[in-house]
This record gives C-alpha cells, sequence and structure tokens, in this order.
C-alpha cells in the first residue's frame, strides 16, 4: 500500500553558514535552564515483537499540544491506549518510521527521523521511511485535525512522540543487553546502534537485541536527553532526499509508468461554474496516437498513447461552453463585493479596552484600507494524477498532501468501500497549500471511469494556472488613534474576504469566526490596549479558493506591518523605534527584530546603485509558534520598477532541530514571498482568468533573487514552524522599504505596475 | 522509425516528427528524470543539453534533434563537469521539493563547460530560464561557484 522504501543515505555535517546568536530578553534567559525531562509513558507506548522478527514500537502522538495530552495521561492513567505512531527495529539493526507526512521540499524526510534518532542513539542513516497508508484514526496530526502535511505544524507535532519513543527503545534495548549479561542496565550505555558495557567491554547490536526487547514491560518513565548533550539535534544535517533530486532518480507523481498506460490532458470550462453544451471531436479522433474523448460535465479531456497525442487531440476539439451566470464576472465586482460586506460588523475575533471609544477621542486618526489579491499556487509540477479503475479495486498514483481526502473522494466517486482504494503517495513537485485539494484527483477519478486502463491526467501550465483554487482576495478595512505623543491608543481591523476554513474544516468555523482569516491580525505582537478585531466572509461568487504558503499570517502580516509602519510615520519616529517601544510584553518578537537591525545595520544608508531610488523596510511577525523579523533593502529604478536587493531575517523558532533545513526554508520562503509582493496576481475578467502560464503570472528568477542572510536565535522553548515564516514575514518589509525610498505608501499587493510612472 | 543518440545509446522511436523531445524522453523511452514544467519554454524544468548545448526539450521537435547527442539528468554525472555540479549540489544542500532540479543542473553543467569560471552575470544569463519555485536561488548560485573552484 505504501510507495516503496525512502531509503537513508548518507551524510555528514556542512560548512554552517550563518550565525547562532545568544537571546537575549529575559524570557530567553528564564528559559534557558534546560531540564532532564522524565516523562511518563505507560499508556502512550507499546512494543511488541513485530511480523516477521524484530521489535514493533507502537506510540501516540498526542491527542492536543503535548503538554495538555501529558496532564489528562497523568490524570488518566488506565486511557485506553491508541497509537499512532510505529516504528520498526529488525534483527540487522535497520530502523524504521512510519512516516506521516510527506516530503515537498520543506525537509520533513530529514527532521522527523533526527528526533528519532537522537533518542535511540542509532546514527541517521540506520532510519528510514515508508509513507504512512491513509488512515485517519491512526495518522492525525492534532495541531491540523487530519492526516495532512501543512501549516508548518510537522516537527512541532513530532516533537515530544518521536524523542519519546527513541528513548523508550533506547531503554528496552539496554535493558535486554543488561539482563542477557546479568549486569545493572544503569551500568550500561548505548550508543551508535549498539550497547555497550564499558566495565566489560562488551557490546551488542541492536539487530540481536531486540527479539529480547520485544517481551520486555514498558517502564513507567523514560528519560529524555538533556539537550545539551544532543548529538544530532541542533546540527546542520544534510537532507536525506538530496541524491535522487540531483540525478533524476526521484519519483514525483508525474513520473508514473505502469504497463499499459494511457496518457490524458484536459480542458475545463475557461468560465468559473460553467459546463460543456457540445464537443465537435471529428478532428480530433483522427490524429495519430489519440485512443478516446472523455466528456465529462464541465470538461473534455483527450486520451492518447502519450501526452503530445493527447495535447494535439485536445487542441483540435471544438467544444461550447455553457458559460452560466458567471460569464460577466470580473475582478471588479469581487471587490466590490468585499467592500460592500466591509461596511457590515463582523464576528469579533478580539476586543480588549474599548477600541470604539479610544479612537473618537484620539489626538490623531488614521484609516486605511488594504487589498491583496488572488493568488495561484504554481507549483513547479503541475497537477496530476494517475488511476486504474479494475476488477473492483482502484488505485491511484499522487503526490498529496491529504491522503485520507484523496481516499475519501475515490469512495464517492467510484462506490467501492475504502478498502478497495490503494492509494500510492509520491513525492510532490511543490506544494505550498495546493495538494491539500482533491480536485484534480477527482476529476482524474472521473476520466478514469470511463477509460479501461490506467490513464495518467496531466494539467497543462494553462490548466494548472487557470484551474487553480486560488489564494482568496482579501480586503482590510483598518483604524487607529494616536495619543499626543504618536503612540497607539486604538485599534480596529476589519479582514473581509473568503473562509477557507469554512469549506475545508468545518468544525473550526463557529459563530462566524474564520481563525485562518484572522491570524496575526488578532494578535499582533504590540501592545495595544484597545483593540478591536472582526471577521466578514464573503465569497467571491463562485471563484474555489484555497490555503496558500503562510495562510492567514501571510495576509496579516502585511496589513499589520504595513500599517504599524504607517503609524510611525505619521508620529514621526523611526519605525524600528516605534516597534521596539511597543514590543515590551514580546521579547523573543522585540530580540529578533534587534538582532534583524543590528544585523542589516538599521540606521545606515542602503548600499547606492545608480539609478535606482533606495529605501530600507522592516517587519516583524509572531505566527506558527516561531518569531521572526526582517530587513530589506530594495532599488526603485526610473520606470517604477522594484528590486529586491537584500534580506536580513531573524529568526527565533525555538529549539533548533536543523539549521540547515531551517535556513532553506527562510531562504525559500522569502523569494517565494518575493515574488507575490512584486508580481503575483489572478485575475478574472468575463468569468476568466487573464493569465496562463508563466509568461504573464511571473516568477522570480535567479538574476532578480535579493541577497538573503538568516540569522538564527538561540532558544530552549519548543520548536515553532518555519515552512511559511519567511513569505508571511516578507511582503510588509518591502512595501515599507519601497516607502522609505519613495515616499508612496503601496496598501495593495502587488507592487506589480503602480509605482510605474507612465 | 527515428533514430535518436540519447545518453550514448541508440533509441529507435516510432513517433511523429513534430513530437517534442520532452515527451520522446518521458512516455516513449521512460527517461522522466526531465521534467515537464511550462510547455513553452519559459521555465526550464526540462532542460537537456544537445551537443553540450542546453535546449528547452518541451519545444524542441525530435525531427530537429537529428543525431546530434541528447545527454539527460540521469546520466550527467559521468561527465566532469555533471559530476562537480551535482556534488556542490549535495554539498550545498541546494534541493527542496527537487522538480526543477533536474533543469537547473543541466544548464548549470552547460554553463560550467563552456564558462569554467563563471561571474555572477555569467550565471544570470545562464540560470535565469530556469525557474525554482522554492526559491533555492541563494544556493544555485553557492554550489555553481563552489563546483567552478573545485576544477
Amino acid at each position: 500500500m505504501s510507495q516503496g522504501l525512502l531509503h537513508g543515505h548518507g551524510h555528514q555535517a556542512i560548512h554552517h553558514q550563518s550565525a547562532v546568536l545568544e537571546g537575549a530578553g529575559p524570557e530567553l534567559a528564564a528559559a534557558g535552564a534546560a531540564r532532564r525531562r522524565f516523562l511518563k509513558i505507560g499508556a502512550s507506548m507499546s512494543v511488541s515483537a513485530a511480523a516477521g522478527g524484530g521489535m514493533l514500537l507502537s506510540f501516540a502522538f498526542p491527542a492536543k499540544a503535548a503538554d495538555l495530552a501529558q496532564a489528562e495521561m497523568d490524570a488518566n492513567p488506565n486511557a485506553a491506549f491508541a497509537p499512532n505512531g510505529f516504528i520498526r527495529i529488525d534483527n540487522t539493526g535497520l530502523v524504521t518510521l512510519i512516516m506521516p507526512k510527506v516530503e515537498m521540499g520543506q525537509g520533513t524526510y530529514t527532521s522527523l527521523p533526527m528526533l528519532l534518532a537522537e533518542e535511540l542513539e542509532v546514527s541517521l542513516d540506520k532510519v528510514q521511511l515508508e509513507h504512512a497508508p491513509p488512515d485517519e484514526k491512526l495518522y492525525t496530526d492534532p495541531l491540523l485535525g487530519g492526516q495532512l502535511t501543512g501549516g508548518s505544524t510537522s516537527v512541532r507535532y513530532a516533537w515530544d512522540p518521536l524523542r519519546q519513543a527513541g528513548a523508550l527503545g533506547r531503554m528496552l534495548l539496554v535493558s535486554a543487553a543488561a539482563a542477557q549479561w546479568q549486569v545493572d542496565p544503569a551500568s550500561c550505555k548505548a550508543a551508535d546502534g549498539e550497547v555497550i558495557h564499558p566495565a566489560s567491554d562488551r557490546r551488542a547490536g541492536y539487530g540481536s537485541l531486540v527479539d529480547a526487547a520485544a517481551k520486555l514491560p514498558v517502564p513507567a518513565s523514560v528519560p529524555l536527553k538533556d539537550p545539551k548533550d544532543f548529538k544530532l539535534i541542533g546540527t546542520p544535517l544534510k537532507r536525506l532526499d538530496s541524491p535522487d533530486k540531483v540525478n533524476g532518480a526521484a519519483q514525483f507523481g508525474l513520473d508514473v509508468r505502469l504497463p499499459g498506460m494511457l496518457y490524458a490532458v484536459v480542458a475545463s470550462c475557461p468560465v468559473v461554474g460553467g459546463t460543456v453544451a457540445a464537443v465537435d471531436d471529428s478532428v480530433t479522433k483522427t490524429l495519430p496516437g489519440v485512443r478516446q474523448v472523455v466528456k465529462l460535465d464541465n470538461a473534455v479531456a483527450v486520451i492518447g498513447d502519450h501526452t503530445w497525442a493527447a495535447s494535439r487531440g485536445l487542441a483540435a476539439l471544438k467544444i461550447d461552453w455553457n458559460e452560466g451566470s458567471n460569464a460577466r464576472l470580473s475582478n471588479a465586482d469581487v471587490v466590490a463585493d468585499l467592500a460592500a460586506a466591509a461596511q457590515h460588523t463582523g464576528a469579533v475575533a478580539r476586543n480588549d479596552g474599548d477600541a470604539g471609544k479610544m479612537l473618537q477621542s484620539a489626538a490623531k486618526k488614521i484609516d486605511a484600507i488594504y487589498q491583496q489579491p488572488f493568488l495561484a499556487h504554481a507549483t513547479m509540477e503541475p497537477m496530476n494524477c494517475t488511476v486504474h479503475l479494475s476488477d473492483g479495486n482502484c488505485d491511484i498514483w499522487v503526490g498529496t498532501q491529504v491522503p485520507t481526502r484523496v481516499r475519501d473522494a475515490a469512495v464517492e466517486i467510484t462506490g467501492l468501500p475504502a478498502d478497495k482504494i490503494r492509494i500510492h503517495n509520491y513525492l510532490i513537485g511543490g506544494g505550498f497549500g495546493r495538494r491539500l485539494e482533491v480536485d484534480g484527483v477527482t476529476q482524474a477519478l472521473k476520466i478514469a471511469q470511463q477509460v479501461n486502463a490506467p490513464v495518467k491526467l496531466l494539467w497543462t501550465r494553462e490548466q494548472d494556472i487557470q484551474h487553480d483554487m486560488y489564494r482568496p482576495y482579501y480586503y482590510d478595512s483598518i483604524s487607529a488613534g494616536l495619543d499626543a505623543n504618536g503612540k497607539p491608543v486604538a485599534w480596529t481591523h476589519r479582514i473581509v474576504g473568503s473562509s477557507i476554513i469554512a469549506r475545508f474544516f468545518p468544525p473550526a468555523f463557529k459563530n462566524g469566526l474564520d481563525p485562518d482569516a484572522v491570524e496575526v491580525a488578532s494578535d499582533p505582537p504590540y501592545d495595544l490596549p484597545n483593540i478591536h478585531v472582526d471577521y466578514v466572509r464573503q465569497e467571491p461568487r463562485g471563484i474555489a479558493t484555497a490555503f496558500w504558503r503562510g495562510v492567514g499570517p501571510t495576509r496579516g502580516t502585511f496589513v499589520v506591518e504595513s500599517f504599524i509602519d504607517e503609524l510611525a510615520a505619521v508620529a514621526k519616529v523611526d519605525p524600528v523605534q516605534y516597534r521596539l517601544d511597543l514590543l515590551d510584553k514580546s521579547p523573543r518578537a522585540k530580540n529578533v527584530l534587534q538582532v534583524a537591525t543590528q544585523q542589516a545595520g538599521w540606521g545606515t544608508a542602503p548600499t547606492e546603485l545608480t539609478g535606482y531610488k533606495s529605501g530600507r523596510g522592516v517587519s516583524v511577525m509572531h505566527a506558527f509558534g516561531s518569531f521572526l523579523a526582517m530587513v530589506v533593502d530594495v532599488g526603485v529604478d526610473p520606470q517604477g520598477e522594484v528590486k529586491v536587493r537584500r534580506v536580513v531575517c531573524a529568526v527565533d523558532c525555538g529549539m533548533i532541530v536543523n539549521p540547515n533545513t531551517i535556513e532553506a526554508q527562510i531562504e525559500g520562503g522569502i523569494n517565494f514571498g518575493v515574488t507575490a509582493a512584486l508580481y503575483s496576481e489572478i485575475t478574472f475578467k468575463d468569468g476568466r482568468v487573464e493569465q496562463n502560464n508563466f509568461t504573464d503570472y511571473r516568477m522570480l528568477r535567479i538574476d532578480e533573487a535579493p541577497l538573503i542572510e538568516v540569522h538564527l536565535v538561540k532558544s530552549t522553548e519548543a520548536p515553532g514552524g518555519i515552512g511559511e515564516t519567511g513569505t508571511a514575514a516578507l511582503a510588509p518589509a518591502v512595501t515599507n522599504a519601497i516607502f522609505a525610498a519613495t515616499g508612496k505608501r503601496l496598501r495593495q499587493l502587488p507592487v506589480g505596475k503602480q509605482l510605474q510612472t507612465v | 522509425m527515428i533514430t535518436l543518440n540519447i545518453n550514448g545509446q541508440p533509441h529507435d522511436v516510432d513517433v511523429p516528427p513534430d513530437m517534442p523531445l520532452l515527451w520522446v524522453l518521458r512516455d516513449v523511452i521512460g527517461l522522466t528524470g526531465t521534467k515537464f514544467g511550462c510547455g513553452i519554454a519559459a521555465c526550464g524544468a526540462c532542460t537537456v543539453q544537445l551537443n553540450g548545448q542546453p535546449v528547452r526539450s518541451c519545444v524542441t521537435p525530435v525531427a530537429a534533434v537529428g543525431n546530434q547527442s541528447v545527454a539527460t539528468i540521469e546520466t550527467v554525472g559521468a561527465t566532469p563537469a555533471g559530476k562537480k555540479i551535482q556534488q556542490a549540489w549535495l554539498d550545498l544542500d541546494v534541493v527542496q521539493c527537487g522538480y526543477c532540479q533536474s533543469g537547473q543542473i543541466m544548464s548549470a553543467t552547460a554553463l560550467l563547460n563552456t564558462t569554467p569560471n563563471p561571474s555572477d552575470a555569467d550565471i544570470d544569463a545562464a540560470m535565469a530560464g530556469n525557474i525554482c519555485r522554492c526559491g533555492t536561488y541563494t544556493r544555485i548560485r553557492a554550489a555553481i561557484k563552489q563546483a567552478a573552484k573545485g576544477a
């Protein structure tokens, strides 16, 4: 059922280019006292003999945040044991982690095994991975409410349980060896896949001990390592998936090849919500290599012997569409709906003090409207899915962030029982939220129902851009009142836009409030005694919306960090100083801001670039359990074209598991954010998406990419998420830098042509 | 029937002459390391080398290949420049999702073959046609320089 094994590869530490800086805030100092933790595990783990020899460790990822789960377990030690994580150690000492998370570039295939290997005392190349099969009961991520990979949660989800499981395995193996040698377990130690009794110089490999260890009782508590003794955690280990990704061997969903497989390309109705009226396939059917034309309600697919035959066949089709009620839909309609909705009172996300009253009595009042566009994900690997329906079985080959949702879609469409659906999960050629959705899988299933062979559906780039489920257009109305000294005494913020949560995860949408839509906005890092934040749901007339890298924090940070910059300008205070004065209650945020500005040389002028106006901007963010600050240098040329020249980023993401992965995610997240800030915008006209391909949905290229410096702040807090933070914090630092360079405040993204002089 | 010289091996393929080399490699011969990204030579994911020159295979009709030698990601590591580039990619941990990296490596290897010590401007010119959505550009630049140094 799972996609083969991803074998570990050799690795060695590489030069670590970024500085690790000591934290300065009082909170950091207090948390600095590392403690040895003994966790009661009797109710949360079990050990048994594995089929075919060896031991199987079963353990539970917590039902809630780790500490809560621990408290519950302490209170009710007899609670039923429902393991959802599995580790197998075989007679050769090879460790297999059944991996509930998918790799999409974020480095999960490296960082999660590190947590296990650290406590188990094995080298990383002794740990191999197996994709978990779809099973919501077993593999639900408690932070996400489903078996899915997203929201920058993987390390946060696994931090305690994987270390505990490793520690339990180590303890049992040590006990097994001690019993065999008839010595005190305390006189033995574990290292590099062996138990050693130094006094007698005896040693035994884990593989020789697993059968005995599997029969031992699980101890009541297991000591976790003191972080100062970590050998793997905190070191810049190399990714385990790199070797196959530099020689063409890595298998993405699109690379599946099956005997007798046919190839499909598809044209979906270009108008949102439209359907197929009539199809003339007379020319198509005469073309060599074309096997079949498949009609769906809202799309037509051509099946061929190879992608080229199918593509030529598709180009030769004449399709009439029923364009339906959205035939005249344009962006202006969507924005008008949002602006009208912004007049309504919303669901309250935060209400401290009396912002309304304080706004009236403030010495100065500032109002602004911020707007952020629809965005496509544009993963480099376009949507694709291969399906084979035969003999009452359904096989699906796809790279997905949500295997259980893929299975559910297959059950719904085929009517087959869940145990007849086999999902073969593959590496993901870019997720960014796109592969949390199963619209492409659904379409592939419907096509496969009409094809008597395995069929691989590929979305062309045009189909991928024009039929994405888009990051929603958001419209924010925000006001602040300042006192005579320029300090904010009132802050009101209304967020208006589509609720992805209401569709994707309905239980989390309560009383009209979408917790994702208001993230960061409802909890800015600043000391704001009178703050009122509300949310008005306004769906964009049938345009499908979905999560996009950085989710709520990407949108919220742009508004909050732009607006705080506006207030600093009104108050005539340096934007960094203005922020620092409001961060006394958020020492980790204050600290990253100080580190970033110090490293960037805040207060000095950015290096001149001939012909360009230069400016430097800043942003601060607390999201995904991490703290970031960025300082960005931009240049604006006489035509109004913006170049992001340098980004200096300070990161406090708690305990650092793999600094190499963290830096890579920040670097990539920044470049992803620069694309969005400068270029990205999906627009609708006559019900159709106006963009087609990378020619008009522009991507940042290497010659435009900024210099990036990442500074990791040392911390002993639990790890925070990292995969989305770089993107989420970037845009406001860019527009703040543009303000510094030109005096123009951009309240709308992307920067695009807004500064063009002609 | 068309005979192609791919990675040093002759391949007879029965395909239409206007079929892009990309689909011959992927769908007919089974060399899936070369990726589809855009279909219009705008992203570089499909980059292969023809007689050592980087080309976008998604817009290269198989009829235009003739008996030029086609090199793909699957064997580029057997050449001195390809080996150095791949090693630098590993040393600096360039990849993230990895989907675009075949094309990046084919372009970078072609660059090193013609320009053993590329400047930043040389790297910009040779690599600007290859999009990386994960944004690994910082490390791509550093890895090319490291590979050049290790000459």
